[in-house]
């Protein structure tokens, strides 16, 4: 065994009312350079539908993430030598029209045009060729079912959900997704670049791109299932969501989830054990990889992983924060938060708490207590958002979303005879697996949970081992046309 | 003339070995950062397909071809009993088609340079230099090799252009081996040591990136933090 510690989050889908305040910050923090304008390193869509880049999800054109080729894990598309002799023009790379040509407005005709009979129109510019163009897709174009009727049925995860109901007025239903690299376990696109470029932080697991090192070869985009590494085509490089990695060595949450309006974001520790990602990711089963996934994380309670992980180099302060950790409660205790997307086999390490909503929203106006005696059946019949959610969370596994629904639904009604009044026999906490005490504590950390509560993330401590003097009046991130530039390089 | 010739077939090819050599490691040690393929599949990928796949499956075999025909003594050939009818029917065809490819798909590379206007809008000057330079230099390439093909002059660079660059690179030149030398040839080299003293400064570097060692290289990476340290306070824990 060969403990190490890896930063992951979790977001509650059910409070993201889908405002974006994530995008906009991140934007301003990393990617609001030239060459950059098009990335969302973090990024919110509406589901149903396809997202960004467009069809994200389909990796029969992509082909990214890992499949079992004869028991053995291989990245989907090909071995090593495969992707060398593809290297010269690779068929799998998505183009900037797959996210969205990136544009400014031609701001001075307003205040430059003399006085005509009609108002002056600031024209849409191209900021890659300079020249006017039609917008015809943009980052966010499926906001809030937005043109849902052409692309929701395109949804990869619509797969098995009968066409007749899919889009039925009475029978639509949304949610919003926000997405940032999942900062996998097993990533494949640090498999798939062959200049050894991208890799894993050995301390705390955050996945960066080596700016010097990368060559522009492209595989680390067209790898990723989920389409999180992105080309700067002005510098020629891959860059991606460091997970705000000078923040969290400070001890500070990343800036979308310092700026989360709906605080539906959590940061912490898990313990892993890395000598059993591989086989964690190789099950046969793509429904299996969930449980496997969960089986490779370590009790941070238990003795002997605290001394195993002593004898690893895992810092003191670095097991606090993992017997703390938010993560670890509702990822691997309560089992509320899974995977986006097990099935593609990269271990993921952003979880998602599945939203009730659709479901309760459906329910509600039918004259219910909201008693769970009413709620569970209506779980069961809401077919198309469970096998959705499913599809999006668990490889299509309804069994694990009726799960997580029921902890959820019957959190709510427990909570509502504690303030409101009203029964509710204990049998019901029972029948999903709780109790009285951890539905309390599932509560807090989910409804009311402080800061600290939300974001146990613990330093660095960089003072200990870089000349901090020295640093001082440096630029942070100061690679050309990085984020932390001085100018020199423009 | 003959200060001419000492100049073009000794000192410039001097100058331009010394460029090329010192300018790949001043930009790798002064500017890693700047080191890329410049890929603009990002930008269109369609006519990339055809220009990229022709130009770069060709010029491997191009290479290839140059080797066995400038390096490798006439002697090896002959000692394997090669006759030179057979040797001259295989550098032409093989070397025909690989040049022909190579040719067609620097040409769609270079219309799609100049045209299409995302990569266009994005071309540095050495981007449009180098790709002109190659065409320049394939295009003299072919040339010169089929005009001695139709023209059934007798010239074997084989005993004349191969001996003159294996004496450039073991420091034992002779520029009366080029005398003899048909001019498109001439030009031809003259061409191909222009592209030589630009490469460095130019994308044209990703050829010696290249990476053969992924395949033998383990899928997930992983790195240490630098600078490493052994904290403080871990070693104050038991």
């Amino acid at each position: 065994m060969k403990i190490k510690a890896q930063i992951g989050m979790v977001m509650n889908l059910d409070k993201c009312i889908g405002c974006h305040t994530c995008s906009v910050t991140c934007k301003n923090t990393w990617t609001n350079r030239s060459g950059t304008e098009y990335m969302y390193w973090n990024n919110v869509e509406t589901k149903p539908g396809i997202g960004y880049p467009k069809q994200w999800e389909d990796q029969e054109t992509y082909r990214g993430g890992w499949v079992l080729k004869d028991g053995q894990l291989e990245l989907r598309s090909g071995g090593r030598a495969s992707r060398l002799a593809n290297i010269f023009h690779n068929p799998d790379q998505p183009t900037m029209d797959d996210y969205y040509e990136p544009w400014t407005y031609d701001y001075e005709k307003l205040t430059d045009s003399p006085e005509k009979k009609h108002q002056p129109v600031a024209r849409s510019k191209s900021t890659v060729t300079g020249e006017y163009m039609d917008i015809e897709w943009g980052p966010n174009w499926e906001d809030d079912l937005a043109g849902a009727h052409e692309t929701g049925t395109q949804d990869v995860n619509m797969e098995d959900i009968e066409e007749s109901i899919r889009m039925e007025f009475e029978d639509v239903f949304m949610m919003y997704l926000p997405r940032i690299c999942e900062h996998c376990l097993n990533p494949s696109c640090v498999s798939a670049c062959p200049s050894g470029a991208m890799y894993k932080r050995d301390e705390d697991g955050i996945v960066l791109v080596d700016q010097e090192a990368c060559r522009a070869w492209r595989f680390c985009v067209s790898s990723c299932p989920y389409k999180k590494v992105y080309f700067n085509w002005k510098t020629h490089k891959a860059e991606k969501c460091t997970l705000c990695f000078p923040r969290i060595e400070a001890g500070m949450p990343t800036i979308c989830s310092e700026t989360c309006v709906g605080r539906i974001r959590y940061l912490g520790i898990l313990l892993y054990d890395a000598d059993a990602v591989e086989a964690a990711a190789s099950v046969a089963d793509e429904q299996d990889l969930y449980e496997s996934q969960l089986s490779i994380f370590l009790d941070p309670h238990d003795p002997e992983v605290i001394a195993q992980a002593r004898h690893d180099g895992i810092p003191e302060d670095w097991l606090e924060a993992a017997r703390r950790s938010p993560v670890y409660k509702m990822a691997v205790d309560w089992k509320i938060a899974l995977p986006l997307h097990p099935e593609y086999r990269t271990l993921p390490m952003v979880w998602y708490v599945p939203p009730l909503s659709p479901i309760i929203n459906r329910f509600e106006g039918k004259g219910s207590s909201a008693h769970p005696e009413d709620v569970f059946p209506a779980i069961d019949e809401m077919r198309i958002p469970i096998q959705y959610l499913a599809n999006l969370l668990a490889a299509g596994d309804t069994k694990v979303i009726r799960r997580v629904l029921k902890k959820m639904a019957a959190m709510r009604s427990y909570m509502r005879t504690v303030h409101v009044g009203g029964q509710m026999e204990p049998e019901w906490l029972e029948k999903v697996g709780m109790d009285a005490d951890r539905v309390e504590a599932m509560y807090r950390l989910l409804a009311i949970a402080k800061y600290e509560d939300r974001f146990v993330i613990p330093a660095a401590h960089k003072e200990e081992c870089s000349d901090l003097m020295l640093e001082q009046g440096a630029c942070g991130l100061d690679f050309a046309g990085g984020p932390g530039s001085c100018g020199v390089f423009g | 003339m003959n200060g001419w010739n000492q100049f073009l077939w000794i000192i410039y090819p001097y100058i331009v070995i010394t460029i090329f050599i010192t300018g790949h490691f001043y930009r790798l040690n002064h500017y890693p950062f700047s080191w890329t393929s410049k890929s603009s599949e990002f930008l269109e990928k369609r006519t990339l397909r055809w220009g990229s796949l022709l130009f770069h499956w060709g010029i491997i075999f191009v290479i290839v071809g140059h080797v066995a025909g400038l390096l490798v003594p006439i002697s090896v050939y002959q000692g394997l009993g090669i006759s030179d009818e057979a040797y001259h029917m295989m550098a032409l065809s093989a070397g025909g088609i690989a040049g022909l490819s190579t040719l067609i798909g620097a040409f769609i590379l270079m219309v799609r340079r100049f045209r299409v206007k995302r990569v266009r809008a994005t071309s540095s000057v050495g981007d449009r230099v180098a790709i002109v330079l190659i065409l320049i230099v394939l295009f003299t390439g072919l040339t010169a090799t089929g005009t001695n093909a139709v023209g059934q002059t007798g010239f074997d660079y084989r005993t004349t252009i191969n001996p003159w660059i294996r004496g450039i690179l073991t420091f034992q030149p002779d520029a009366s081996l080029m005398t003899a030398v048909p001019v498109a040839f001439k030009i031809h080299i003259l061409a191909a040591l222009s592209l030589f003293a630009v490469w460095p400064f130019t994308r044209l570097v990703h050829v010696f990136s290249f990476p053969l060692t992924y395949l033998r290289r383990r899928y997930v990476i992983y790195r240490q933090r630098r600078p490493s340290c052994e904290r403080k306070s871990d070693k104050t824990v038991v």
